[in-house]
């Protein structure tokens, strides 16, 4: 290349200075560009904690309207749930239960000034296990969720014998389910033949334990009576289940309470003047003004006995 | 035979250079972090969840790497220009068609074969030390050996799948050939109500239709047996073998088809 030419892609030796290429070192265009690049990150890295600052001082200073709406449920029909699940029904109904027990939670422990209405637990289980009908962990805890009396449940036993009828549809033998059945007849219906038909036809499963046949007996001999009642929640007490044993273990203790009620009023009824004892979970009584009998405080972890609240439907 | 398997381990390197792997690492993120979460979210049915949740990803993302990388394994050759070469090689066309679909075959198995050796890890994290009597009210327990018959049945889906993006692809744009391969696959989880189309519709030449698409279209919601095995609901040897064997003619057919239309394709 001879003096003043010029290769092809660079300027001439006219052009005006300022848009001339530089001669730079390698170095120096290596570092340039290293700078550059750091420069981008640490822009990147400041607008995300701007975005980051902003959020937090929003969340402090100008928090979202509180709008306490019930939660929604887009797609409400278990059929049409089923085929937008594809070949992934199993996956979508572990998301189902899981926005079942988010659910409930959310309404059980949900301040005093939110109306509780469990609107969507049973919308939600049969969605879970419409999905999956296999799911039975879904059709045994549903059923204790949607039986529980308000405020702790919707107090729907009726809809938590539909759940165990609907999985006793898809497992006939899955005397679990019968079990349940009965169980639900028994604490939240006080129907003691039907309890007792269905710890019969319970027993008469294939791999049924052996309690279940005379627990039968006892619950139509001794239909309403606490020691059957003991009887059976104490054989449940020893289930394999965790949750179970669980539920076992708090309704003895009600029955326990129960115990220490009748023994207050039969003092009362004789003419003492006890004093107000405390319940199974150490929380002391309430008495009842209208009766002058031992109620089981709100406060307590007993509450509600049986029966002790109207249930709202 | 010799020419497809240099093309199916080229086609498997060029998947290791792509990153395809790299699917590994979010799979085991997503097991390793849902097994953590889960059991504060669920109630004690962690290993069921786990289960679904490891056969979910990898179904899905099996199904992803066939759709997305089987699409663009002849087109990539058209577009590159590198067909050109390579057909004046001592390759038959076919042979280049039948090498393409082992190799990225072989990238599917690889892939299903870490993940599930991932998921009986997390499986097996899951279910230690939980006590003996809470194992025993599990449906199936946590090590079961029928995953493997859902996992194989998931491969074969796969395989499936990346025969029909193949097909597509020997003679469409990736673009179409992707949109032509996901409406086959749906199409295909709905196949059996096809069969009772008769219910809803009254025109018979309608019905003949449906019944028609009913059997050449084909049938995915066979190889799903997720729920089953899930579950301990026997899933028979039969069942295995006549859903291989029915993948199998599908996938022959398939690549049939492909072969006869890359082998009439021309590149000028």
């Amino acid at each position: 290349m001879t003096p003043g030419s010029s290769s092809p892609g660079s300027l001439p030796p006219d052009a005006a200075p300022e848009l001339k290429l530089r001669p730079t070192s390698h170095v120096g265009r290596s570092l340039s560009s290293d700078a550059r690049r750091g420069l981008t990150v640490a822009a990147a890295v400041l607008c995300l904690g701007a975005a980051v600052g902003v959020r937090a001082a929003g969340d402090r200073w100008a928090p979202a309207p509180n709008v306490d709406v019930p939660g929604l449920l887009y797609v409400r029909s278990p059929a049409v749930a089923r085929r937008a699940a594809l070949g992934y029904a199993g996956t979508a109904a572990d998301l189902y239960w899981i926005r079942t027990l988010q659910h409930f939670g959310q309404e059980r422990l949900s301040p005093p000034g939110h109306v509780r209405t469990y609107a969507l637990l049973y919308p939600l289980l049969d969605l879970t296990t419409t999905l999956d009908p296999y799911f039975s962990i879904a059709y045994r805890f549903g059923a204790i969720f949607l039986g529980e009396p308000f405020p702790d449940g919707p107090g729907r036993p009726d809809l938590a014998i539909a759940l165990l009828k609907k999985g006793l549809a898809a497992q006939p033998a899955k005397w679990q389910y019968m079990q349940d059945l009965g169980f639900v007849y028994y604490w939240h219906l006080r129907d003691y033949k039907a309890a007792a038909d269905a710890f019969q036809r319970a027993s008469e499963m294939p791999g049924a334990p052996s309690w279940l046949r005379p627990l039968a007996a006892v619950t139509l001999a001794e239909g309403g009576h606490r020691t059957a009642s003991r009887a059976m929640w104490e054989q449940l007490a020893q289930a394999e289940e965790e949750w179970l044993r669980g539920s076992a273990t708090q309704r003895l203790a009600q029955l326990d309470a129960m115990d220490i009620m009748d023994a207050w009023r039969r003092a009362r009824a004789a003419g003492a003047r006890p004093a107000v004892p405390l319940d199974p979970s150490g929380t002391p009584f309430d008495v009842d003004p209208a009766t002058g009998d031992l109620v089981v405080a709100r406060t307590s972890r007993l509450f509600p006995m049986p029966g002790q609240l109207q249930v709202p439907r | 035979m010799k020419a497809a398997g240099i093309v199916a381990v080229a086609v498997f390197r060029e998947s290791v250079r792509d990153k395809v792997f790299y699917n590994l690492v979010l799979f085991a993120v997503l097991l390793v972090g849902a097994s953590i979460l889960i059991g504060q979210l669920t109630a004690g049915q962690d290993v069921k969840i786990i289960k679904d949740l490891g056969l979910t990803a990898t179904s899905v993302f099996g199904l992803f790497i066939a759709i997305f990388v089987g699409i663009s394994l002849v087109s990539k050759e058209v577009d590159r220009r590198s067909v050109y070469p390579l057909l004046a090689k001592p390759i038959r066309r076919s042979e280049l068609i039948a090498g393409k679909y082992a190799g990225l075959l072989l990238t599917l198995l690889v892939n299903t074969i870490v993940m599930t050796v991932a998921l009986y890890g997390v499986l097996f994290f899951l279910a230690r030390g939980v006590p003996e009597n809470v194992q025993r009210a599990w449906d199936t327990p946590a090590l079961d050996p029928a995953l493997l018959k859902a996992i194989a049945l998931i491969y074969v889906d796969v395989a499936v799948v990346t025969a029909v993006a193949l097909f597509f692809s020997s003679y469409s744009s990736p673009m179409l050939s992707a949109v032509f391969t996901l409406g086959v696959y749906l199409v295909g989880q709905f196949n059996a109500d096809l069969k009772r189309f008769d219910q809803i519709v009254d025109a018979p030449a309608a019905i003949y239709l449906a019944r028609a698409a009913y059997y050449v279209l084909p049938d995915f919601a066979r190889f799903d047996v997720k729920l089953a095995v899930v579950h301990g609901i026997p899933v028979t040897p039969g069942y295995m073998a006549a859903s291989a064997l029915y993948a199998l003619a599908y996938i022959a057919a398939l690549l049939l088809g492909a072969m006869a239309i890359f082998s009439r394709r021309d590149f000028k």
